[in-house]
């Protein structure tokens, strides 16, 4: 297993369209990394880069110590899972398994011990004589994790590989990957991975550290839970959470030294902790927060918005509220506990947002966090035993050209 | 949520006899049927009776064979066959049938070979001009056939090649026929090619993933372009004509044609029944390869 290092790769078409902008990603030995982003983000095409199936416009890649750019992808030492399983029609899963090994010239004996043995860790040792077309997808994509574990790779490639299973199915198979990443880990050959996914839940659940991609531009590389908790900007926020955070545009102003929020004409002040972590400039913002961190209070409650209900959707746990603020709208999650009494379409409420978990974001469509504080710029202010164990690997992402890769590059800027 | 069991029945349904609205459409769709069928097997019959004739009447004596139009013969004999084989020059058509192998095997192999590295080419690489390329490719599909024949003639004779095999076949492996590197390119556009990206990050070449992974994937589509090939050398008559002219080279087309110029009162029965004989490799290939070869024309037929 080894690293796989990234460095201002960018991807330009014969006609010019520049796909992918001078991205920088560092993987570590047996790290779970999962590139995510909507359709178009260009995730599958670095994917590509890495596998050698697209050619590299710029910069370079780096897998162990090789620099790789110019090697078939036989040669980089990677295995790769299609979305579509891509196993050989023509060819018995035992031969769909064993085929890289017999281009390899393998000997019979250890084509045979290798196909038995992957053939146990993913269970499909009774499969191994039928055509893929007698498999089920769940099976089918089995044995395609089996074709990349048998070949023993420096690096694993998943290009959106459950897509084409059923919800349950996708879940189970979630779960078997991650398991099979640990196992490796705790075997002592831990398997170096790269996922590209668009399904957050997978990304989520799945990744020791996440990469966010919008058009071809690395907007936050880190673990899942500074992810969500800490947006490097307002693309990973929305991106990030469901449903969706609220961002809404805002006035930030201090007076005496006290900062306060201004939609649509309704003021809150903005409690001290966070008030102290805002860095930039009095003005227009965004205002980021979670529909989870949203409470219920009567109308015109000190430090609430106050709005129309527009819609409310019961989902069985909980209710999504909507409300109308002037202009703008918020979701508000609310437990289903308190649906009785809860507000309907057409009244009026407060929404009080938890002073803590609010988020303000430079103005803009991927304006940065502002709200991170200056500790940040140290290196992380985190407490949190699982942050500090990844902060080393959160200072990896960048996106130099547009300067809003990282919290550290937003702050300095 | 009530099952299918609660739902009340209606009281037609609940009745064992059929109404009379139902026993009318009934009677039409029997009737319809009928007439659908009849018609359909009195135009297959019309449609298939000169090739049952042929059979019919190689069994058939050399009077017999004009006395009536009806093809199952009053006393059946295979003296067609016996004296036909013989034909009237020093060779069986045994030779004939080995002659026309010794052109039709090769030209089948070096078309299937030649047409899949080009249409392969085509489909999956891209290189400077081949827009063009693939224009001029599919420009001479529109090329009669007979434009080229005094020009290659000519090629030929410089070469030396006149009264072989070789201008019948040689062509043909360097993808001639335009039409079988079309339908392969069509046939490969179909086919995703994830399958040859797995190939090549299991660390095969090209030549590699073109043998292991896109030809067997290819299949139907070669066996058509085979039999296609198998079946347009049996039956070419202007080929051989235009280059072969020792007697003994002559493939069955020309042997054929012998037969007819030999004699004076054509002897019919032995030409229909070297005619039936000729048929049959043709007939036996596509028997054989008949499943393939409906799923490669029907182009588009892979499954993802």
């Amino acid at each position: 297993m080894a690293e796989l290092q990234l460095r201002s790769v960018e991807k330009t078409y014969g006609n010019g369209f520049k796909a992918v902008h001078g991205i920088n990603l560092d993987v570590k030995e047996g790290e779970f990394m999962v590139l995510v982003g909507p359709s178009g983000c260009a995730k599958s095409t670095t994917l590509r880069m890495i596998a050698g199936l697209e050619t590299i416009s710029c910069g370079e890649v780096r897998i162990g110590d090789q620099i790789v750019n110019d090697l078939v992808p036989g040669k980089r030492g990677i295995a790769m899972v299609f979305q579509n399983y891509a196993l050989y029609p023509h060819m018995k899963v035992h031969r769909n398994l064993s085929f890289g090994l017999r281009l390899r010239g393998a000997s019979r004996q250890t084509i045979q011990s290798s196909t038995d043995t992957v053939s146990g860790i993913l269970e499909i040792e009774e499969l191994l004589d039928r055509l893929p077309k007698q498999l089920s997808g769940g099976q089918a994509q089995r044995v395609a994790l089996g074709r990349a574990l048998i070949k023993q790779p420096e690096v694993f490639l998943f290009d959106e590989p459950l897509s084409n299973l059923d919800a349950k199915l996708r879940a189970s198979m979630r779960v078997r990957i991650t398991d099979l990443h640990k196992r490796l880990r705790d075997e002592g050959r831990p398997a170096t991975v790269v996922y590209v996914t668009h399904d957050q839940v997978e990304a989520m659940t799945m990744g020791d550290r996440i990469c966010v991609m919008k058009d071809g531009h690395i907007m936050q590389v880190a673990d899942p839970v500074t992810l969500y908790e800490r947006p490097a900007n307002a693309f990973v926020a929305g991106f990030i959470g469901m449903p969706e955070m609220n961002l809404v545009d805002a006035v930030l102003t201090r007076q005496d030294g006290v900062p306060s929020l201004t939609v649509e004409g309704q003021t809150i002040a903005i409690p001290d902790g966070l008030g102290k972590r805002i860095v930039g400039p009095d003005g227009p913002v965004r205002l980021g927060i979670r529909p989870q961190h949203l409470d219920l209070v009567a109308p015109d409650t000190p430090g609430a918005f106050t709005g129309t209900v527009a819609n409310v959707e019961f989902m069985g746990h909980e209710s999504n509220l909507y409300l109308r603020v002037g202009e703008a709208d918020f979701v508000a999650v609310t437990p289903a506990e308190a649906r009785f009494g809860q507000p309907a379409r057409g009244d009026r409420i407060g929404l009080r947002p938890q002073g803590q978990k609010l988020h303000l974001f430079t103005a803009g469509d991927n304006g940065g966090n502002i709200s991170l504080g200056t500790q940040h710029l140290q290196g992380g202010n985190d407490d949190n035993a699982y942050h500090s164990r990844t902060r080393a690997h959160d200072n990896s992402a960048g996106d130099d050209k547009l300067g809003r890769g990282t919290p550290h590059e937003l702050v300095g800027r | 949520m009530s099952t299918l069991t609660e739902i009340p029945l209606t009281p037609a349904a609940l009745s064992d006899a059929p109404t009379a609205l139902q026993i009318k459409l009934r009677k039409r769709a029997r009737f319809n049927a009928f007439v659908r069928y009849a018609l359909l097997t009195i135009v297959g019959f019309i449609m298939i009776y000169p090739l049952l004739w042929l059979i019919g009447a190689s069994f058939k004596t050399n009077g017999e064979m004009f006395s009536s139009a009806w093809f199952w013969p009053r006393n059946p004999t295979v003296q067609g066959y016996v004296d036909g084989w013989q034909t009237s020059t020093p060779y069986t058509f045994a030779t004939f049938f080995l002659n026309s192998m010794q052109i039709a095997i090769p030209k089948v192999i070096g078309t299937a070979i030649s047409s899949t590295l080009v249409a392969y080419g085509f489909a999956r690489f891209d290189f400077p001009g081949k827009k063009i390329l693939f224009a001029i490719l599919i420009a001479t599909l529109l090329l009669p056939d007979v434009v080229t024949r005094i020009p290659q003639y000519l090629l030929f004779r410089e070469l030396g090649w006149l009264d072989t095999y070789l201008p019948l076949f040689v062509p043909q492996w360097f993808a001639w026929e335009a039409f079988f590197v079309f339908m392969l390119v069509q046939f490969l556009r179909a086919i995703p090619r994830e399958m040859e990206e797995a190939a090549r990050v299991d660390g095969a070449n090209t030549l590699q993933t073109l043998i292991f992974i896109v030809v067997p994937m290819l299949m139907p589509a070669l066996v058509s372009v085979c039999l296609f090939q198998f079946m347009w050398t049996m039956n070419d008559f202007l080929g051989p004509l235009i280059y072969i002219s020792t007697v003994e080279k002559y493939p069955i087309s020309l042997a054929l044609k012998l037969s007819i110029d030999a004699t004076e009162a054509f002897n019919w029965n032995q030409i229909l029944a070297m005619t039936v004989l000729a048929l049959t490799p043709s007939l036996v290939v596509f028997f054989l390869a008949q499943k393939s070869f409906i799923e490669g024309i029907s182009t588009g037929g892979t499954k993802g």
